[in-house]
């Protein structure tokens, strides 16, 4: 697909900000990996090493991220499911906080309760959460508050495609329509929940079609474009901040890695990563902005040098920490 | 002399075996849950079995627990025997109400006339730092409620039997197997999460604690994981010259009293551990068994070691420190026979 200066109705601060995030966002995920990776070789012990636990990790899904976050502000509202980096990234999470929660150290957003999966950042209004589907309805709530407050916040909830076939789903979209919410449900199609294929798991194509059956508004944004991402979401928002209800946006997504490190992915072509790796949105975007004259190459190497730093900065951060006491375990189950 | 020629399965291959053999045997035996088809099952439990049947009778299904769950028991209805898996006992928020609701009672509320010979099996534990949502066993959330047999073996051998005993039985069985005891390649590498499984069909009863160490001092009642520590603490504890008796629980409902009781007898003495909560959960059951029906015997208090109540931590210093392990046991253990 040709992406002409016409096509790019975006203001170019947001596209160096979506630039920038899609960078850190990317860069990340590969500290991560690294991280992850540490005390699991030879011998891969999924509970060993300084990252332990499960680990999905977003990257090649940076743009359904990036795209609807542009438009968003910290009074707004994300909620996000087991693979979470980033959407918490793109939302401003405190990236200290954030690296140190998923070292399981006591400077963390939960104080190492919570782990990569489980991330509360209430200042930026972002929580993420592992039981697929369940943070639709936070989200409707979210939205359901910023109504009552009589404010024009909305509220965002990621999911999986997968998860567009869980009840959760279906109550929660129904719901907020009925109620005229400031919602959008961004469904990431990223092909495959775990090992099931798109195809092996629903009938029908593609998840803005379900709109329909709600009576809402559907979008579907093809080929993992962070530009029709943000177009796409820029119509939802605003929409939602109008009082005009919910919106479902699908957008095709790619998942470079296995549903989580140590995945064997038996269930895909081994050419499949390579391939869609050419046809990367972060190269995409970066060739545009020099091509439209839109950044400099020293320009986009100075923003990547600050978006790595940022990872950087917080991977000692994180390092640098201390663990819990292993007795603060029996706290916070009830505020006191 | 004659040579007993060991066949070492992991718990994993034990359990898929057992599926494979009654699949065989029983054209009505179906699989259905998330991942169980080409992958498997994410812990292993349905390997093989997608090559061997193909995709009608080993059928992964969408993320849509109410749906599949809710499935197979009008399939277990119809006379099918559908085996249905909850991929994480963790998830079963999503679907409880079919679990519940309907799988545990309908045959209840028939007066016995509708049968439900299902299983559903179901992930559990934790020990690799999963959290909160991915980590717990809830053996007496599922315990609690009847109209279940709840069962959750320790050992490749008996979950090879026991799931055969469970597909076999006409009634619904939550079968739950623990993570670090399938033997996988990705997790901690235990040496009970393989053992002698021999090759034909048989069965293991549902309703059978076992003795997996005779002694006379101390009883010490777990099951799965906490089985696996308290023999740990068994041994070291035999090097002081206490000889505790371990019972591996295995089924959860019904619950077996009557090896528990008679062990009690014989020891005077009772540790019990679980991984599970502590409030409300197992160890308060086996207490209140030994209570109501041996008090008597007891020449101490009986001692609980259980995940204090609290949810399952992420890191790691937190997540060791509230579950159970051999020294907690063994401190507990020398306490009692030294204070008492």
């Amino acid at each position: 697909m040709s992406m002409t200066r016409e096509r790019i109705n975006i203001p170019v601060e947001k596209l160096k900000w979506m630039y920038e995030t899609m960078v850190k966002s990317r860069y990340y995920e590969d500290v991560m990996v690294e991280a992850y990776n540490e005390g699991k070789k030879p011998v891969f012990n999924i509970g060993a090493g300084p990252v332990p636990g499960e680990m999905h990790l977003s990257t090649g899904q940076e743009p359904a991220a990036v795209g609807i976050c542009a438009h968003l502000t910290k009074d707004d509202t994300v909620t996000s499911p087991h693979r979470p980096h980033h959407h918490a990234i793109a939302k401003g999470v405190d990236l200290n906080r954030m690296t140190a929660e998923i070292f399981g150290k006591v400077t963390g957003l939960g104080k190492g309760k919570g782990g990569h999966m489980h991330l509360f950042d209430p200042e930026v209004k972002f929580s993420c959460g592992g039981i697929i589907a369940a943070g639709i309805p936070h989200a409707v709530g979210a939205a359901l508050a910023a109504k009552k407050k009589g404010k024009d916040w909305v509220a965002v909830a990621f999911v999986g495609e997968g998860a567009a076939n869980a009840g959760g789903f279906h109550e929660s979209l129904n719901l907020a329509a009925l109620w005229k919410l400031p919602l959008i449900v961004v469904v990431e199609d990223n092909a495959y929940g775990i090992s099931v294929p798109k195809s092996g798991s629903t009938a029908v194509a593609s998840n803005d079609l379900r709109a329909a059956a709600y009576g809402i508004e559907g979008a579907y944004v093809r080929n993992n474009d962070p530009i029709e991402m943000y177009l796409a979401s820029e119509e939802a928002v605003r929409r939602a901040r109008n009082g005009e209800g919910p919106t479902i946006i699908e957008i095709e997504t790619h998942r470079y890695l296995g549903h989580f490190q140590g995945d064997p992915e038996m269930y895909r072509d081994k050419e499949e990563v390579p391939n869609l790796r050419k046809i990367d949105p972060i190269t995409k975007i970066r060739d545009l902005m020099l091509s439209e004259g839109i950044a400099t190459e020293e320009e986009t190497a100075q923003i990547e040098v600050r978006a790595k730093k940022d990872v950087d900065d917080a991977y000692h951060f994180a390092r640098e920490s201390e663990y819990p006491a292993p007795e603060d375990a029996l706290k916070d189950v009830f505020s006191s | 002399m004659e040579t007993i020629e060991k066949r070492m399965l992991t718990g994993n291959k034990a359990m898929a075996e057992a599926i494979a053999l009654e699949m065989e045997r029983d054209p009505t035996v179906f699989v259905l849950g998330e991942d169980v088809g080409k992958y498997g099952g994410i812990f292993g439990s349905t390997q093989g079995l997608f090559d061997q049947f193909g995709a009608d009778r080993v059928m992964d299904t969408p993320i849509s627990e109410t749906a599949f769950i809710g499935a197979a028991i009008g399939a277990a209805a119809e006379g099918m025997r559908p085996i249905t898996e909850l991929m994480f006992v963790d998830f079963f928020g999503v679907c409880m109400d079919q679990i519940y609701n309907h799988m545990a009672k309908i045959p209840y509320m028939s007066g016995g006339n509708v049968k439900l010979p299902m299983v559903l099996m179901t992930a559990v534990g934790g020990g690799y730092n999963d959290a909160a949502q991915h980590s717990q066993t809830l053996y007496a959330t599922f315990a609690h409620l009847p109209g279940m047999k709840v069962v959750a073996p320790s050992t490749p051998y008996d979950l090879k039997g026991m799931m055969i005993s469970a597909i076999r039985d006409d009634n619904p069985v939550v079968f739950m197997f623990h993570k670090t005891l399938q033997g996988l390649g990705w997790m901690d590498q235990l040496d009970a999460s393989i053992s002698h499984v021999p090759k034909e069909d048989y069965t293991v009863p549902l309703d059978k604690a076992n003795v997996v160490r005779e002694g006379k001092d101390v009883t010490i009642v777990g099951l799965q994981m906490t089985m696996h520590y308290a023999l740990e603490a068994a041994e070291k504890l035999a090097e002081e010259g206490i000889e505790a008796e371990v019972i591996d629980l295995r089924s959860i409902a019904p619950i077996d009293k009557e090896t528990i009781i008679k062990s009690v007898k014989r020891t005077h003495r009772l540790i019990v551990v679980d991984e599970d909560y502590l409030s409300c959960g197992i160890s308060a059951e086996v207490s209140a068994i030994i209570a109501e029906e041996a008090l008597y015997e007891l020449e101490a208090p009986v001692k609980r070691i259980a995940v204090p109540d609290v949810p399952l931590p992420y890191s790691r210093p937190l997540e060791q420190f509230v579950l159970p392990n051999a020294n907690k046991i063994y401190d507990e253990a020398m306490k009692l026979i030294n204070e008492w």
